[in-house]
């Protein structure tokens, strides 16, 4: 009741919000949506140089292919191309690096919330020098020595490098959730008769789960995205999705194998959908417990 | 002990089997030994890569990472010992760091005892040593509308300033708006491009045996303002077409003239995704001179398989083998269109008359600070091309990047 | 907390980090210090394919072998990297002072300057698409919040899509789509009425491209972390603040926005970092000609035949202190907060 009377709002300006988030939504999907219709043409419709409305009404398709759309794309990604052991690759490489990043994070998020040495502050700061390091010359430095520990192309290396790129905005991150959960909580259980550790087992664990959803969001974001370190760090057949899509355009597009990126490209957005639609509470809930007061 | 030995005998017994199987032209057979190949994701290398793994069999094993960046991963993964690839295949430019840094092996032992019949043509020698066995060649070359060039009254040019003209007709004439393409983008593209219409002046880049730099004058003042003017007959957005967009304008119909790689001559003429009209009508040339001079505006460039030098000699045999299979005649005879092969018994296909005719030019210099004259050039050479800079300030500018650049590296002091 | 159990909370994180980022960044401030032994050079025959034999230079491996075995890191050129033409020039920049009457020519030499052309993109990039990236997730984090229940959800997953697919690849299907040929570029042409128009062929719209897609791409982000804070913003306190008369307008900016502020500093400090480092698009979008960043100038450093690692590691620490000075602000609001957080 007190909710909806503190929220409400004037036709006007729900009219006016509703059209700025219309026109929103349009501008983030409509790329998307363009990809997913035109996943299903030919290249010289979908990347057609004499009409764009060629990707609308697929005219080349129906003269290449006789009908007016084509799985071509997808065949060529899935079943020559053997896109689903990239994606197996990912599912491996995203499910560890959350994993791993969140139980460090929250450790480490943990510790720097609830120590106030001056070191706690020079911790983070230092942790915000690492994020600024530019990745390629991160990645760039790893490949001699990865090499000759014969480390390279593995998985587990790549996990690892990207559990420790994102450390610094996971214990930043997490630091400002566990800000949020008061001290006394911790404190009275310690007071108890709790190790430090006990105490952080069974009366911070129990709360902290919105703060670690959302935080794993991010990091989940990140390992899927990843570029840099997946391209350079991977051996062929420990290709994520990222580096492959990458590698059916390579230097010398061939026609046709673009169409596979597009359709891979598609391919790899249905599993966040699901995902997202799936996981929907849990992430509103997850964010509405908030950073807030950082 | 005793195990290692017989491994190395089994080894031994294979080989020279490989070697009398392959002289005799029916395949080969490796039963021993790692063969681990890194190379670029070109059609034609996929299939040398496929083509070498024929001959494995028994305990021995074969990977390959075709990719487009190998060029990046390739000298810290041949520098442990053992090497990550026992195999680098690579072209002029990318041959040179793994040259520096001593990382392949001279190949003549294994030439005289499992490869005799390769041509002399096909070997990359260096100071008096095989260092690579090279498969293929590719320059930019003229690609032309025999259709639209005959309906504007011009003859194919020969030069580029032919080229102009010919442009100048065809936009008079009202045919196309922007009748020229090349592969302008900013960076590695366009430093290529300045390269080979540098080589048409037939002036070195290079003072006589230094790293200096000698490109900032009256040659390269007319290298780029040729470059100015044929950017007048093509799309605004030249700096930012590499050969992909090149070749798709061209497949559309909406260019006349390019100077483009012979590797893209194949898959322009195969009739997918242009029309047969425009197929029929594509037709290759040697590149254009440019002046009167006769020196061709183009660079040659190779590619071939180079062997690791930080790998066990059983290793290197094994690959050495494969690799040979991978480029024989049957490979470039099943694959006629994916390149311009070397190997001797080569038919070329109609689309590889390009690459021949410019055979007269120079091969792209396999200097070991060319890439960098090369880095710069891509950079700095971008704002006189958009018009806001003179050809004076950008070739300064070139040869100040460059010899900082060089200096950092060690070639110069 | 106990010293003790913070290090062993601390423990993994911090071996994390220590390893794949502390080690590598003192290894690479090394290197940005050395430039490599000079190189022998000896002039050899080299025989190629179609092109017969000539003769070229080459380096003398064994010379250069024996040279780096001596000293591995190479000759010691103290921050003579970071001065020379490719990075900060201090000569040049002192020569077009002295011999530049206005300081419009003065700019547009320096602009001439490989690190001042990427640095004044990359600044423009930042401190444009940071504040925008700002507005917009709030308004966003606005719209969703008063949709009902049921949409929320769909709106939220199609908010993310921007940041969801891969830069890589969104990149060069958006590029396609604004080609004057494309489905933007054309609506752009019919739009402005202008049939020439080009997105690609211009230094300012290639910018302006560049800045809309960095907005359009982090808006997300900052829509995700805002919408999270709004949901715990004090029913109560909006409601006093409705009975006290507070219009729309000033119920959100003198009760929300001062709750969300701590987030507001939160986006902005990781988007300065993002931003600052701004790559992939100009990758994806061919912009080399027009744009260039300095983790581009890294880039250009490490890619192809030749790899310039002194210089690349010299453009990675300047970037680290372009962060550092970014941020100055936010870190001294960070160091205050700490203190008075501390009992």
């Amino acid at each position: 009741m007190s909710e909806a009377r503190a929220t409400r709002r004037s036709p006007t300006v729900r009219l006016f919000l509703m059209g700025f988030l219309a026109l929103w939504l349009i501008a983030a999907a409509f790329p998307f949506m363009w990809t997913l219709w035109g996943s299903f043409k030919v290249q010289s419709d979908f990347f057609s140089i004499q009409d764009w409305r060629n990707a609308l009404w697929g005219t080349r398709t129906v003269i290449e292919t006789g009908a007016p759309f084509t799985g071509a794309g997808y065949e060529g990604a899935w079943i020559q191309e053997g896109f689903g052991g990239a994606v197996f690759n990912t599912l491996i490489v995203t499910v560890c690096v959350v994993a791993i990043s969140l139980t460090f994070g929250t450790l480490g998020g943990y510790a720097l919330s609830r120590s106030s040495y001056n070191y706690t502050f020079w911790i983070l700061m230092t942790a915000l020098v690492f994020r600024a390091m530019p990745h390629i010359t991160l990645v760039s430095g790893y490949l001699l020595p990865f090499f000759e520990l014969n480390i390279w192309g593995y998985l587990s290396t790549t996990i690892i490098v990207l559990v420790a790129i994102n450390q610094p905005f996971t214990i930043w991150m997490l630091r400002s959730f566990f800000m949020n959960i008061p001290k006394d909580l911790d404190e009275s259980a310690m007071v108890d008769g709790c190790t430090r550790f006990q105490a952080f087992r069974y009366v911070i664990i129990p709360v902290m789960w919105p703060g670690v959803i959302t935080t794993g969001l991010f990091s989940f974001l990140l390992a899927y995205n990843d570029f840099a370190v997946t391209a350079m760090l991977l051996s062929k057949e420990n290709q994520t999705m990222v580096p492959k899509i990458a590698s059916f355009l390579g230097s010398t597009q061939q026609e046709g194998n673009v169409m596979f990126a597009v359709a891979a490209v598609v391919s790899a957005t249905a599993p966040l959908f699901v995902l997202v639609l799936f996981f929907q509470r849990q992430i509103v809930s997850g964010l509405t417990a908030g950073a807030v007061k950082g | 002990m005793k195990h290692f030995k017989i491994a190395l005998l089994t080894g031994v017994a294979t080989v020279s089997l490989g070697a009398a199987a392959y002289a005799d032209g029916h395949g080969c057979s490796v039963t021993s030994g790692s063969v681990r190949v890194l190379g670029n994701e070109f059609p034609a290398i996929q299939t040398i890569a496929a083509k070498a793994q024929e001959c494995i069999s028994g305990d021995a094993t074969f990977t390959s990472n075709l990719t487009k960046d190998h060029r990046d991963i390739q000298v810290a993964a041949l520098t442990p010992n053992p090497a990550e690839y026992t195999s680098a295949v690579v072209a002029n430019g990318s041959i040179v760091p793994l040259m520096n840094d001593g990382l392949i092996r001279p190949l003549d032992d294994l030439i005289a005892k499992h490869g005799a019949d390769i041509p002399k043509s096909q070997l990359i020698t260096i100071n008096g040593e095989v260092m690579a066995v090279a498969f293929m060649a590719n320059a930019q070359h003229l690609f032309y509308r025999e259709d639209i060039l005959a309906e504007a009254g011009v003859e194919a040019p020969t030069s580029y300033e032919g080229v102009l003209a010919a442009a100048k007709a065809i936009k008079d004439k009202g045919l196309m708006e922007y009748p020229l393409s090349g592969t302008y983008k900013a960076g590695w593209n366009l430093g290529e491009e300045f390269v080979n219409m540098y080589m048409g002046t037939g002036a070195p880049m290079f003072k006589e045996g230094t790293a200096e730099a000698s490109i900032n004058n009256e040659n390269g003042i007319a290298a780029l303002n040729m470059m100015k003017a044929l950017s007048e007959y093509m799309n605004p957005d030249f700096l930012t077409y590499d050969s992909n967009a090149a070749a798709a304008e061209w497949e559309a119909g909406n260019v006349a003239i390019m100077n483009m790689w012979g590797s893209r001559a194949g898959p322009v003429t195969d009739n997918e995704g242009s029309t047969p009209e425009i197929v029929a009508a594509t037709k290759f040339a040697a590149a254009p001179t440019l002046g009167e001079g006769d020196e061709l505006a183009t660079t040659l460039w190779w590619d071939g398989f180079t062997i690791s030098a930080n790998i066990s000699d059983e290793d290197a045999e094994a690959t050495f083998i494969a690799m040979i299979n991978g480029i024989n005649d049957e490979t470039a005879n099943g694959n006629a269109d994916q390149a311009v092969w070397l190997s001797p018994g080569y038919k070329p296909s109609p689309a590889a008359v390009g690459v021949f005719a410019s055979a007269s030019a120079t091969p792209y210099p396999m200097v070991p600070y060319g890439g960098l004259l090369h880095t710069a050039l891509g950079a700095e050479l971008t704002e006189f091309m958009q018009g806001n800079e003179s050809a004076e300030q950008a070739l300064a500018d070139v040869e100040a990047a460059y010899t900082t650049a060089a200096k950092e590296a060690g070639f110069l002091q | 907390m106990k010293h003790k159990t913070f290090l062993s909370f601390m423990l993994p994180s911090a071996i994390a980090m220590l390893l794949f980022i502390a080690l590598p960044i003192v290894s690479v401030f090394t290197q940005s210090l050395f430039i490599e032994h000079e190189k022998v050079l000896i002039t050899v025959e080299n025989c190629v394919p179609l092109g017969g034999c000539t003769m070229e230079t080459v380096v003398d491996t064994e010379a250069a072998a024996k040279l780096k075995a001596e000293r591995p890191l190479g000759q010691f050129n103290g921050f003579g990297t970071y001065t020379n033409r490719n990075h900060l020039a201090f000569d040049e920049v002192s020569a077009f002072w002295h011999s530049s009457d206005t300081l419009g020519e003065f700019a547009r030499q320096l602009y001439g300057l490989p690190f001042y052309k990427a640095l004044s993109f990359t600044l423009a990039y930042t401190f444009l698409v940071t504040p925008l990236v700002i507005i917009l997730g709030f308004c966003i984090a606005l719209a969703v919040n008063a949709l009902p229940r049921m949409l929320k959800g769909l709106a939220i997953f199609f908010s993310l899509l921007p940041m969801m697919v891969t830069p890589l690849i969104g990149s060069l299907i958006l590029f396609w789509m604004i080609d004057s040929r494309g489905v933007l570029g054309q609506t752009l042409q019919v739009l402005l009425n202008d049939p020439d128009l080009s997105l690609r062929a211009s230094p300012a719209l290639t910018w302006i491209m560049l800045m809309v897609y960095g907005v359009w791409h982090s808006a997300p982000f900052a829509f995700v972390v805002f919408y999270a804070g709004l949901q715990t913003v004090p029913q109560d306190t909006l409601e006093s603040a409705m009975i006290d008369g507070a219009s729309r307008w000033e119920r959100v900016r003198y009760v929300v926005l001062p709750y969300l502020m701590p987030l507001v500093t939160f986006i902005a400090l990781i988007q300065l970092m993002d931003n600052f480092r701004v790559f992939e698009p100009i990758v994806g979008f061919s912009a080399e000609a027009s744009a260039t960043s300095l983790s581009w100038i890294i880039y250009n450093d490490l890619r192809g035949e030749f790899q310039l690692f002194g210089s690349a590691a010299a453009t990675s620490m300047l970037t680290i202190l372009g962060v550092a000075v970014l941020l100055t602000p936010v870190l001294i609001r960070t160091w205050r907060d700490f203190k008075g957080a501390r009992p």
